[in-house]
């Protein structure tokens, strides 16, 4: 008799959740049929807040767990997560000198000289310099960005990482008048998809930690797509034929922040640089 | 040549604001009293129907403009506040003149620095406001900011640490980074409100979304994210560098306050206090190619009393875009300058 009760409170649960049935643990990366809810102009509405949760900006391919640079000072602080490639196929398809150049990069990514003009660039990892990241970088960084899509002919994309902005001009033709850090964003519609087409970045920026990079060639497509109230899926086929021997293509979910009051804050990192960039060049005390 | 280019830049708004001729007119007679009741009398009540968002909000959306000539502060608190066509014409002229290459006084060395910034500048701000006003400072009715209170002597103490440190840059002779303005150090520069004109990158783009109106000034490509729906302000002890904004429409007018400045000498305008210094911004549609913008600015323990300034916004050619200002990834200059310092150290120069 004991043990019926709780068997009956089983029973009566199981039959409170099961008009829940059919609904089950999602399968990764499938979502059923979603239709968005659109704007006035009848296109999904792509506004709020947003978030990457895959580890690429360490390294956009496998990569294991590492103490990133300086542990002897870091510490576990400057340790990075393990993660899987988000890379169809698993690997970068470089050219082989340019292959060369990310493994130098790597091995420079924490060091910088900006004794000349000249030089300024070449050592360091943007990121490291707080640079502004471009494209796709920002997107897989963890820091949330917003996008704000309205009536007009510009959808913005607002970062958290040292407030960068992007500025996607809807159905735009010129071509980009100058190199820009966060480039130059054509956007357009394609069913229910936000294609934006990505030119004139600057040529300096990399794509993650492990320097992973491009050329002057640097194109990329990216492909904004609903597919559920709290996902959108991202993906990205990037090109440069100096650099790759072909194009290749990144996917990842984003992810909607949902909590309450959740918003963009500032993560304002040029004074975390000031020192290690101009410090050699200040007035010592001891002089 | 460039350096002193960018100690032009390092304190833009200053230098642009305050270089006005002083012009002697009449008294005001009808000076604008209460500034809150003015913006909305700009606004035709036509306007009101034609510049919707598609969910109902006014449309302040598109790429605008504030520079101008017409200074902060009305020059020496005299004269009229709103010229006639003719002298508007003279008083627009005679900025311009200040502002431009065509001068020739002080000497070559002056005179080629000036030819360089000219280079820079935004030709817009050769132009007074189209409504004909010889302050941007609306209130108090004679266009100047209302007196300073005295400091108490730990904002003092700040005070001349800034003044010292601008010195140093200004002799040519920084000791350290933060010698340098937050807009040298590519930190802040017209991003924080209020928004002033100054020599060059005026432009604005206003986007909206349903709740929200977000501002991207061109320098230094932030954004300003206002949430429209009564939420509260961040906490306290979160500040951040351009504050917490937070935003309602009264009519057709957005009003924005601002809260939680970082406690940071130069993130606050003129050193304002933290404690107390108040900001309310508005924004009015007032017709096709322009938007009226306001600001008050209170603050007890800085000013005697509030003081209000208003600015036009005048929509650029939809042709013409606005474009990325980036600053920091290319801020050679904080290089030489503190090269250039050490290097006259060396030579025996510095005091």
């Amino acid at each position: 008799m004991r043990n019926r009760i709780p068997f009956a409170a089983l029973v009566l649960l199981g039959f409170v959740w099961l008009p829940a049935a059919g609904q089950q643990v999602p399968a990764n990366g499938q979502f059923p049929p979603y239709r968005p809810p659109r704007m006035a102009d009848g296109h999904p509405d792509l506004n709020g807040l947003w978030q990457a949760f895959v580890t690429a900006n360490v390294d956009l391919q496998d990569h294991e767990a590492q103490p990133g640079p300086h542990p002897e000072i870091m510490g576990a602080y400057g340790g990075e997560p393990a993660g899987q490639s988000i890379v169809e196929g698993g690997e970068i398809p470089y050219r082989p000198e340019a292959l060369a150049k990310k493994r130098q990069n790597f091995e420079n990514r924490a060091k910088v000289d900006v004794s000349s003009d000249k030089t300024w660039h070449n050592l360091g990892d943007p990121e490291f310099k707080c640079y502004m990241p471009g494209v796709p970088r920002a997107t897989y960084m963890p820091f949330p960005f917003r996008i704000v899509q309205g009536s007009g002919p510009f959808i913005l994309m607002a970062y958290e990482f040292t407030t960068a902005t992007r500025t996607i001009r809807m159905n735009f033709k010129a071509e980009y008048p100058t190199p820009a850090w966060m480039g130059w964003n054509r956007g357009r519609w394609e069913g229910d998809t936000l294609v934006v087409d990505v030119t004139g970045q600057r040529e300096e920026s990399w794509l993650d930690r492990a320097g992973d990079y491009h050329g002057d060639e640097f194109h990329v497509v990216e492909r904004y797509t609903l597919v559920s109230p709290y996902h959108m899926m991202y993906e990205a086929t990037i090109d440069d034929p100096k650099v790759y021997t072909r194009p290749w293509k990144i996917s990842f979910p984003l992810y909607r922040r949902m909590e309450k009051n959740v918003q963009l804050l500032e993560f304002k990192c040029v004074p975390f640089t000031e020192q290690l960039l101009f410090g050699n060049y200040e007035r010592k005390a001891s002089k | 040549m460039n350096y002193r280019l960018l100690i032009s830049i390092g304190v833009l708004t200053a230098v642009s604001l305050s270089t006005a001729a002083g012009q002697s007119q009449k008294p005001a007679a009808a000076a604008d009293t209460a500034p809150k009741k003015v913006a909305p009398k700009a606004a035709a009540p036509a306007a009101k129907k034609t510049f919707r968002t598609p969910w109902g909000d006014p449309d302040l959306q598109g790429v605008w403009n504030d520079a101008t000539s017409t200074p902060l502060q009305r020059p020496n608190g005299q004269g009229k506040d709103v010229l006639t066509d003719e002298e508007a014409a003279d008083f627009q002229e005679s900025l311009a003149f200040d502002l431009t290459r065509d001068r020739r006084d002080g000497g070559a060395d002056i005179d080629v620095n000036r030819a360089y910034n000219d280079h820079w500048m935004d030709s817009r701000r050769l132009k007074i406001t189209s409504d004909k006003r010889t302050s941007l400072v609306v209130d108090p009715p004679d266009g100047r900011i209302p007196p300073r209170v005295p400091l108490p002597p730990d904002r003092d103490k700040i005070r001349v640490e800034r003044a010292a440190a601008n010195d140093r840059f200004n002799a040519g002779l920084p000791q350290a980074v933060t010698d340098f303005s937050l807009p040298v150090r590519c930190i802040i520069r017209t991003d924080s409100p209020p928004y002033l004109p100054t020599i060059y990158n005026n432009d604005f783009t206003i986007y909206q979304s349903p709740g929200y109106v977000v501002i991207q000034p061109e320098m230094i490509h932030s954004a300003r994210i206002i949430p429209l729906d009564g939420r509260p302000h961040l906490n306290k002890n979160l500040p951040q560098w351009l504050g917490d904004s937070r935003g309602h429409w009264e009519g057709d007018m957005l009003v924005i306050e601002t809260t939680n400045f970082k406690n940071y000498p130069g993130v606050i305008f003129q050193g304002g206090n933290r404690e107390t210094y108040k900001i309310t911004e508005r924004f009015i549609r007032v017709d096709a190619t322009s938007i009226n913008y306001e600001f008050t600015i209170s603050d007890p323990a800085t000013w005697t009393k509030p003081w209000t300034a208003r600015i036009p916004w005048n929509r650029i050619d939809p042709d013409e875009q606005m474009y990325e200002y980036a600053c920091h990834e290319d801020n050679y200059d904080l290089v030489h300058f503190l090269t250039g310092a050490r290097d006259r150290e060396r030579r025996g120069e510095a005091k």
